[in-house]
């Protein structure tokens, strides 16, 4: 059974077609990373998961249950860190797990430890660099209790070295804490380095014209970047991408 | 330095130009009659001290509520927004008399009039502050599931404090000034009391010893709620409240 099930959602802004007609399926614990050009209504399609918008048409299912609508029912990572600012780190990633009713204060300094925050529970977040909000404000995702995680683009503000970094970081904790999580990126190499499987969507009206299984083996480190095998994914992506957007 | 320097000039000047002390006493004299007349000012200054701060705390509170509901019911905010700009402009020494009319010289007149000048700035200040979100923690919160009442007192609220904290500054400062006027009106001590006395008899030096009494209970009050400013809001970065920075 699906852990996320979109079926035929559409949705449309002032009679505009935004997403037609797409459809997409998370498997428990399965990474799968989305990829579109920019404007290809990424953002429109986190918002109808987290519930802010209703769609049009179609169904979003959770675990087998509508969520159409409903806010909550996902945990999500944005593309700025969004920590706020006056509470002490330790606080910041316990806030998802606030809102939901659930919070476990051991169960977080611990997480904060494996992740490298060890020491900064009681920082604030202007004390840490860009790469460490960004640890924080996934921990944070990953303390709230909700079995699927959405993130947007969440390394596209850092600096390349960091972004790599971060990327390696993310697959090691994700590895120990296993979630479902929906991946948004316009980065190529990023989707295929981090997913199970990468998902192309066309301009709008988005929907999703190609599916890639990659098949690397768990745990990944940076090697397989450079071997044969990704290229050659690379640029089956590459190809779709092109002429999804008609160039 | 300014200041020092400018009561300088007028300790010299006033001699030189032979003005008499019923017009314009020198700060030496002032200063002099500070010190000795103490006893006969120390009532009327607690009098004041303590309506003033009655006031204020009653006002900050009428204040915050008021802009909380305007806040949370934008149907509300809309209608009263205009209407609250409208009060200010009615003058409070306008006023004054009509509350006497409506409510006699109790204490009752006198706190009326200084929760009118210390509702407002709290009010706009925290209106302001509520307003001025960060879209991107708001987003945040929406996503993760935030219900209003969340969103109200782990984003807006916090995030409103420091403006809050502005408002307040300044309803402390004018807190006094509402005393004063309100005391003019009719009391038994308090500092208005005493500068209505003391101008009536043309003790000019006491009328100045009262401003002076203004001017410090002012900045002190304006030092205090910096003073708690800094107890509360520790997370403040020198370069402002930026979520992203």
């Amino acid at each position: 059974m699906a852990e996320l099930m979109i079926e035929q959602l559409t949705k449309r802004f002032d009679g505009t077609e935004v997403l037609k007609g797409l459809s997409l399926e998370i498997q428990e614990d399965e990474f799968v990373a989305v990829l579109g050009p920019s404007g290809s209504g990424k953002s429109t399609l986190f918002h109808l998961i987290g519930g802010l918008y209703e769609p049009d048409a179609g169904a979003i299912l959770l675990g087998g249950k509508n969520i159409n609508g409903q806010k909550g029912s996902v945990s999500y990572m944005p593309q700025s860190p969004s920590l706020l600012p006056w509470r002490t780190v330790l606080d910041n990633v316990l806030l998802g797990a606030e809102i939901a009713g659930r919070k476990d204060q051991q169960a977080a300094v611990q997480m904060m430890e494996k992740a490298g925050l060890a020491g900064y529970e009681q920082s604030y977040p202007h004390q840490l660099s860009g790469g460490m909000k960004q640890r924080a404000a996934f921990i944070r995702s990953l303390l709230s209790p909700q079995p699927l995680i959405l993130l947007d683009e969440p390394f596209s503000a850092l600096d390349e070295f960091t972004r790599s970094e971060m990327q390696q970081w993310l697959l090691d904790i994700w590895q120990h804490n296993k979630r479902s999580i929906l991946f948004v990126t316009h980065n190529i190499e990023e989707a295929l380095f981090l997913a199970d499987r990468i998902l192309v969507l066309s301009e709008k009206p988005a929907s999703v014209v190609a599916e890639f299984k990659v098949g690397f083996a768990r745990p990944r480190s940076e090697n397989i970047t450079l071997t044969e095998e990704f290229l050659q994914y690379k640029k089956d992506i590459y190809k779709v991408l092109k002429k999804g957007t008609g160039e | 330095m300014v200041l020092i320097l400018l009561l300088i000039l007028w300790q010299v000047l006033v001699p030189l130009f032979e003005v008499p002390d019923w017009l314009l006493p020198t700060p030496y004299q002032i200063g002099l009659e500070a010190i000795n007349s103490w006893p006969n000012y120390s009532g009327h200054l607690f009098a004041t001290v303590r309506l003033s701060i009655l006031g204020f705390f009653i006002g900050s509170l009428i204040g915050l509520g008021v802009a909380m509901i305007l806040h949370l019911v934008p149907k509300l905010r809309e209608t009263f927004y205009p209407l609250l700009i409208l009060s200010q402009n009615i003058p409070i020494i306008v006023l004054a008399p009509l509350l006497v009319i409506w409510f006699g010289f109790g204490l009752l007149p006198k706190l009326i009039i200084i929760i009118l000048v210390c509702f407002f700035p709290i009010t706009i200040a925290a209106l302001d502050g509520f307003r001025q979100t960060s879209g991107e923690l708001l987003h945040y919160m929406k996503m993760a599931g935030a219900n209003r009442r969340q969103v109200f007192w782990k984003l807006e609220w916090p995030h409103a404090m420091p403006s809050i904290f502005s408002g307040m500054k300044i309803a402390a400062t004018y807190s006094v000034m509402g005393a004063v006027i309100s005391e003019w009106l009719g009391a038994q001590e308090g500092i208005g009391v005493y500068m209505t006395l003391a101008s009536s008899s043309f003790r000019t030096t006491q009328v100045f010893v009262a401003i002076l009494l203004i001017m410090c209970l002012s900045m002190l009050f304006f030092a205090a709620i910096v003073l708690l400013e800094k107890r509360v809001i520790r997370w403040k970065t020198s370069g402002g409240g930026n979520p992203n920075g």
